[in-house]
Formats: C-alpha cells, sequence, structure tokens
C-alpha cells in the first residue's frame, strides 16, 4: 500500500469510482463543476460523466437540499457538496424534518440515500460564520449518520461507505485535513460504519480526537512521551453510528479519558462520549474524565485571538498532564519543530 | 463630452461632483493597497475586493442622508467607504487589532461602523437581507424618516430567504432600498447557468414593488435614481424599490489577484466594463489642480491608516471571552 494521496484526491477517486460502478450516483453543488472543482476533490467529474452526473446549483440550500432528497426517493443517490458547513444552516428544515424523518416517519416505506459532504474551516481569519463545527448538531438528530473521517485512507472507504448507505450521511472534512497526504488504495473499497480507529496504542490514558483534532492528539502525544505518559490515541471516525467498545476496552485499560472535540463543548459530542464511557464503566471504575474543544465563544478573526479560540497539541499535552498528575506542578511543552506539521498517515 | 455625461454632470453641482470622486478615489486606492499589503500575509483574513464595482456603493451612498442604514455582504469594503465607514478601523480590522471597527473579531467579511449607519456585513449569502427589512419595519414603527438600504450581490436573488423578505417589505410597505450588484458571477458561475428568467427585474416585479435596471455602472445614473426613490419614500411614504446596478469584479471572486486564467469568463468581457472605468470617467471633469490635491489628501489618509493598523496593538487574551453576551 505505498500509493499516497491527498485527502482531496482520494475522494475524488472514490467519488469517480463510485459513479463509475453505480450510474444512481450524482454530484451536485455550488462549484462543484468550476474551474476549481471543490479544492480539487470533483476534478475532472464533468469530463468522464458529463453535465447530468456532476451540475452547479443555484444559490439555494434549502430547496436544494429538499431536491436530492426527492431525488434520493425516487431512487438516484445525491453527494450534495457544501464548501463550508456553516451553509448548512440554509437547509436544516430538509436536514432535520425530512431526510432524518421520512424513514420512520412513512414506516419505513421510504428512505433518503444522500451524502452531504460539508467542509469545516479554520484558520487565517476565517472568522465567525465561516469556521463552525456543528457535527453535534447532527449527531442529536436520530435518522442522521455522522462521519468525521482524518486520514484520506478512511476519506476514501469512509466516503464510499457513506454513498452505499441508504440512510442520510453527513460526511464533514476538515480543510486543514485536505491536503494531508497518505497511502490510499487504488481499487474501490468500503470501511465499515461506527468503527473507530486507534491510532497509537498506549496504557496511560485515552485521548480522542474528533477530526483535525485526531492530528493535534498524535502531536501531543509525542509531547507527552518526553514526560513518560503513554497516551492511547483513538480517532472515532464515525459519530453516528458510534464506536463505543473500542473506546471502552481503552479506558478500561488507562482509567483516563480526555476527549477533544473539534468543536464547542458545551452539548458537544465530548460530553456524550465521557457520560456513555462513565454510565457504562461507573460501578467498575474510578475513571478520571477531561474535555476540551474550541473556547465557549464565537470564533474571532485576528490570529492572537484565533490561536486562543483552539486546542493544539501543547495545551492538550498540557491538560492531559494535569488530569494524570493532579499533584505535580503544571506543565506545559516548548513548541519542537518536529512536531509543527507531522502528519498521522498509516498504513493501517 | 458624450451625452450621457453631459447629462450626468448637468444632475449635480461641483461639491457633489467631488464628493463622488473622492469616495471613488479612497476605495480604489484603499483596496489596491490592501491588494499589495496582501502578499505579506499581514491581513489574514479573506478579502473580497470590490474593484470594478464600486461605483454602485458610491452613487447609492451618496444620495443618502447620513442618518440612514446599509447592510451588506461579505464583498463589503466599498459599502463600508461609501456609507462613512472609518478607514483607520477598517484597515485596523484586516490587520486583527484590537482598534478595529470590530475590535480585530470580525474580519473583512464582518465590517461593521454602527455609528456612520454600516449596520453589518455577512459571510453567508443572503442574510442580511431580512435583518435589513426588519431594520426598516422598526424604523417604521417609530415614524422615523429615515431609510433602509440592502446590497447583496446577483447570486442572493436565488435564495428562497431573498424572495420571502421582498413579500413582506412590499406586504408592509417598508422604507428600503435593495440594490442587486448584478457583477454576472457567483464565484465562477454565471448567471444564465443558475437562474431561469434571464432578468432580475423581471423575477422582482410581480411582487409588486418598483422595480429599476441600471445597465452599465453608471455613478450618475445611479446616484440620481436612488436619490429620487429615496426622496419619495422619505416624504411620501412610498414603500420599497427594487434596483439592479450592473457592474464588475474585475479581480478574483476572493483574494487579491485576477483570475482570468481560469477560463470561466474572458478579458475580452472584462475590457467593456474596464473602458467605462468610472473613477477614470469622473477624472476628466475634475480640475487638474484639485484632483491632485484631493488625490494626495486621501493618499496620505490611507497612508495613516495603514500605519494605524500597523503600529495599533493585537486584542489581548481576555479580549477573547468578552461580548459572548451583552452584560
Ligand atoms: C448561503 C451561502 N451559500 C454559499 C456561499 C458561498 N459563496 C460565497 S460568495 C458566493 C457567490 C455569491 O455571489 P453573488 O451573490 O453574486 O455576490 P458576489 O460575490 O458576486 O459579489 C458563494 C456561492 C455562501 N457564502 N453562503
Ligand atoms: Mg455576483
Amino acid at each position: 500500500m505505498s500509493r499516497e494521496q491527498t485527502f482531496t484526491e482520494a475522494i475524488c477517486e472514490a467519488t469517480h469510482q463510485l459513479m463509475e460502478e453505480d450510474d444512481s450516483v450524482f454530484v451536485m453543488g455550488l462549484g462543484v463543476d468550476d474551474p476549481k472543482a471543490i479544492l480539487g476533490s470533483t476534478k475532472g467529474l464533468l469530463d468522464a460523466f458529463g453535465p447530468d452526473r456532476i451540475f452547479d446549483t443555484p444559490l439555494s440550500e434549502d430547496a436544494m437540499t429538499g431536491v436530492a432528497i426527492g431525488a434520493a426517493l425516487a431512487g438516484r443517490r445525491p453527494i450534495h457538496v457544501h464548501i463550508r458547513m456553516d451553509f448548512l444552516m440554509l437547509a436544516m428544515n430538509q436536514l432535520i424534518n425530512v431526510a432524518a424523518k421520512n424513514h420512520y416517519m412513512y414506516g419505513g416505506q421510504q428512505y433518503v440515500p444522500i451524502v452531504i459532504r460539508a467542509m469545516i474551516g479554520k484558520s487565517w481569519g476565517q472568522g465567525a460564520q465561516h469556521s463552525q463545527a456543528l457535527h453535534s448538531f447532527f449527531a442529536h438528530v436520530p435518522g442522521i449518520k455522522v462521519v468525521m473521517p482524518t486520514t484520506p485512507y478512511d476519506a476514501k472507504g469512509c466516503l464510499v461507505e457513506a454513498v452505499s448507505d441508504d440512510n442520510p450521511v453527513v460526511f464533514i472534512e476538515h480543510r486543514l485535513l485536505h491536503y494531508q497526504k497518505g497511502p490510499v488504495p487504488q481499487k474501490l473499497y468500503r470501511l465499515d460504519q461506527g468503527k473507530a480507529r486507534v491510532v497509537v496504542p498506549g496504557s496511560d490514558v485515552t485521548l480522542i480526537g474528533l477530526s483535525y483534532m485526531a492530528i493535534e492528539c498524535f502531536r501531543a502525544q509525542k509531547y507527552l512521551e518526553s514526560k513518560g505518559v503513554k497516551a492511547e490515541v483513538i480517532d472515532p471516525v464515525w459519530l453516528v453510528p458510534f464506536d463505543l467498545d473500542t473506546i471502552i476496552k481503552s479506558v478500561e485499560k488507562t482509567g483516563h479519558l480526555c476527549v477533544v472535540d473539534n468543536g464547542w463543548t458545551t452539548c458537544g459530542f465530548g460530553a456524550e462520549i465521557i457520560s456513555q464511557v462513565i454510565e457504562k464503566l461507573q460501578y467498575k471504575l474510578h475513571i478520571k474524565v477531561h474535555r476540551m474543544g474550541f473556547a465557549s465563544v464565537t470564533c474571532p478573526t485576528t490570529t492572537p485571538l484565533e490561536d486562543l479560540f483552539y486546542p493544539n497539541a501543547r495545551t492538550i499535552a498540557s491538560s492531559v498532564y494535569r488530569l494524570l498528575k493532579p499533584e505535580q506542578s503544571s506543565w506545559i511543552p516548548e513548541e519542537r519543530e518536529d512536531l509543527k506539521s507531522v502528519e498521522f498517515k498509516g498504513p493501517f | 463630452m458624450n451625452e450621457q455625461d453631459k447629462v450626468g454632470l448637468g444632475s449635480l453641482n461641483e461639491l457633489e461632483l467631488y464628493r463622488l470622486y473622492e469616495s471613488l478615489y479612497r476605495i480604489r486606492r484603499t483596496e489596491e493597497k490592501i491588494a499589495d499589503v496582501y502578499p505579506t500575509d499581514k491581513i489574514k483574513s479573506p478579502v473580497h475586493l470590490s474593484i470594478g464595482q464600486e461605483a454602485v456603493s458610491v452613487g447609492v451612498c451618496e444620495a443618502l442622508e447620513p442618518g440612514d442604514y446599509v447592510f451588506g455582504t461579505y464583498r463589503g469594503h466599498a459599502l463600508y467607504l461609501a456609507k462613512g465607514g472609518d478607514l483607520k478601523k477598517m484597515i485596523a480590522e484586516l490587520y486583527g487589532k484590537v482598534t478595529g471597527c470590530a475590535k480585530g473579531k470580525g474580519g473583512s467579511m464582518h465590517l461593521v461602523d454602527v455609528a456612520n449607519g454600516v449596520m453589518g456585513t455577512s459571510a453567508v449569502v443572503a442574510t442580511t437581507i431580512p435583518n435589513a427589512v426588519g431594520y426598516a419595519l422598526g424604523i417604521k414603527q417609530q415614524n422615523r424618516r429615515n431609510i433602509v438600504v440592502s446590497f447583496f450581490g446577483d447570486g442572493a436573488i436565488e435564495e428562497g430567504v431573498f424572495s420571502e423578505s421582498i413579500n413582506f417589505a412590499v406586504l408592509k410597505n417598508l422604507p428600503i432600498i435593495f440594490v442587486c450588484e448584478n457583477n454576472n458571477y457567483a464565484i465562477h458561475s454565471d448567471i444564465a447557468r443558475r437562474q431561469s428568467i434571464s432578468e432580475i427585474t423581471d423575477q422582482v416585479k410581480p411582487y409588486g414593488l418598483p422595480v429599476r435596471k441600471i445597465v452599465d455602472n453608471d455613478i450618475f445614473a445611479i446616484k440620481n435614481y436612488v436619490h429620487s426613490i429615496a426622496t419619495q419614500i422619505r416624504q411620501n411614504n412610498m414603500g420599497p424599490v427594487f434596483v439592479e446596478c450592473m457592474t464588475y469584479r474585475w479581480l478574483e471572486h476572493v483574494g487579491p489577484g485576477s483570475d482570468f486564467q481560469l477560463g470561466y469568463r474572458s478579458e475580452d468581457e472584462a475590457k467593456k466594463w474596464m473602458e467605462t472605468d468610472q473613477l477614470l470617467r469622473l477624472q476628466q471633469y475634475i480640475k487638474d489642480e484639485d484632483r491632485l490635491q484631493i488625490e494626495h489628501a486621501i493618499d496620505e489618509e490611507i497612508e495613516k491608516a495603514f500605519e494605524f493598523a500597523e503600529q495599533s496593538p493585537f486584542p489581548s487574551e481576555d479580549e477573547l471571552y468578552t461580548e459572548i453576551f451583552k452584560v
């Protein structure tokens, strides 16, 4: 498995292969067929499949989501692309009141196989309305699956799985992951939904990072090594369905759990993970837990405040150290050049 | 002098002409300077420049009174400045400094200057349209004589909230002018690929409000028309009006460069608009010595604004947690 691709290349290849394999798959969304091709993730699809299978839409997220749902009801498998997750706020009625509901509400007579690709922005002044990570919203509502892969390998395998699934799936991509490279098999492959990935095994603390935060946790784990702390880093990959078992197994071993959400902590998925773990283990084990995530404010544009807004490897390492050794004086590692842009690539 | 210029110039006095020129010049040079500085990465914020489109903001705002209000979009530098927004605070905002118009928290896409009636700009297309309508409702409920102008692009028309807002504004006969800056593109997508009815004014007319299309970025025509309807709204309780201003974005959708190499539009198409640049058009009618003086003063003002931004401090760490709620 030596061939490397970026996250966007992996998505593009997966889409291409899915469209080849299944005539009912099509791609719609603002700018999907334009010269920049959604950061390259839809590149070449127009040439390969023509304008019936990949097309630009008017700026009408609400209606276009409803249209995607309608097409899905008619037996198609649309992939609806949004360059910012924030724009999904205009489509919430269709997503929450229709896509998530129809199968149940109509007694199983209908189903809605749509995939919503939604991107989270970060840094460099994206600011209040271009940086939101709203996976916890979607995970809250029964009837929608949520996946947020971190590596190119998972991006491809999970997109294939999402498009093949007969339910609405929100497929979340972090913009900072788009150019990360990693091994990606050429053939079409599917990764099981609801499977978390143990990125690095460890014994002292279970460190869970969502989406891009998995990368920061991976770096934090390296910082923690210098203090003799062995963190087990886990990327849940899927929020719905959620792989509690892998996490329970880890916490049974470590007794310490730190969840770093790529989003706000209040009512967020980090709280969900911690509750589920404690409910399961509280009679067996005394567990120490900690949540991290965005500061509970609107994302500011200015760099010094934006830097404080997000957790990073060093603040994560520092918090984990405090969780493990509350009696010791606080510690924050010096920035290490070699860890500034380290990627985790697999192979898995 | 051609006929159109003769008519245009005939409609205003020298002071008004000079004001138009000053405003156009200030915006153009400011944005050019932003584009210059951009590669240094001191402006860590996406910028959507209005170069080529300034005449719309300037023409409209010069027809308004200081107590009137505007709501705009992420492509908001021109509107902010045309409505009298503070230049220093704008540049400081782009630099992320605490002296910025939003204390560095908003950035280029969220310019605001409440004291001067710039009520905000959104990064999400069409979002401020209903807010402008609501502001007009509030003004009307308080029997104030002011007017609200809602600015948006041709793409915004396609959002449901646009139609919903127009309907309500007409229903309640609100003091609002809708200004659509039609530059023919939403990012790289030609309007013909997005809208089934080719004339925007034909789409809007059925709601039962006056519509007007100004086809050539003509700053005099824009100012005169808006002035005449603003007067009627103020004096005769006339309700909403929709104005479509055809214009052209010279640079890329976001960022400081040009984008003809992408191939979604041609340089040839742009040429016509560049040749009718309103800044150059007005330049000929300002006495040379006056013009040099005006330009010199504005150049200096811009320099000072950038220096101010450079020298201002970043917000302190505790600013992160202020202003989540009004206390
Ligand atoms: C609701 C929403 N959908 C999509 C986008 C992405 N987007 C940003 S600008 C833009 C084009 C808008 O075109 P137009 O309204 O004509 O304004 P212009 O940029 O030409 O000034 C799009 C699609 C967005 N910001 N908001
Ligand atoms: Mg436009």
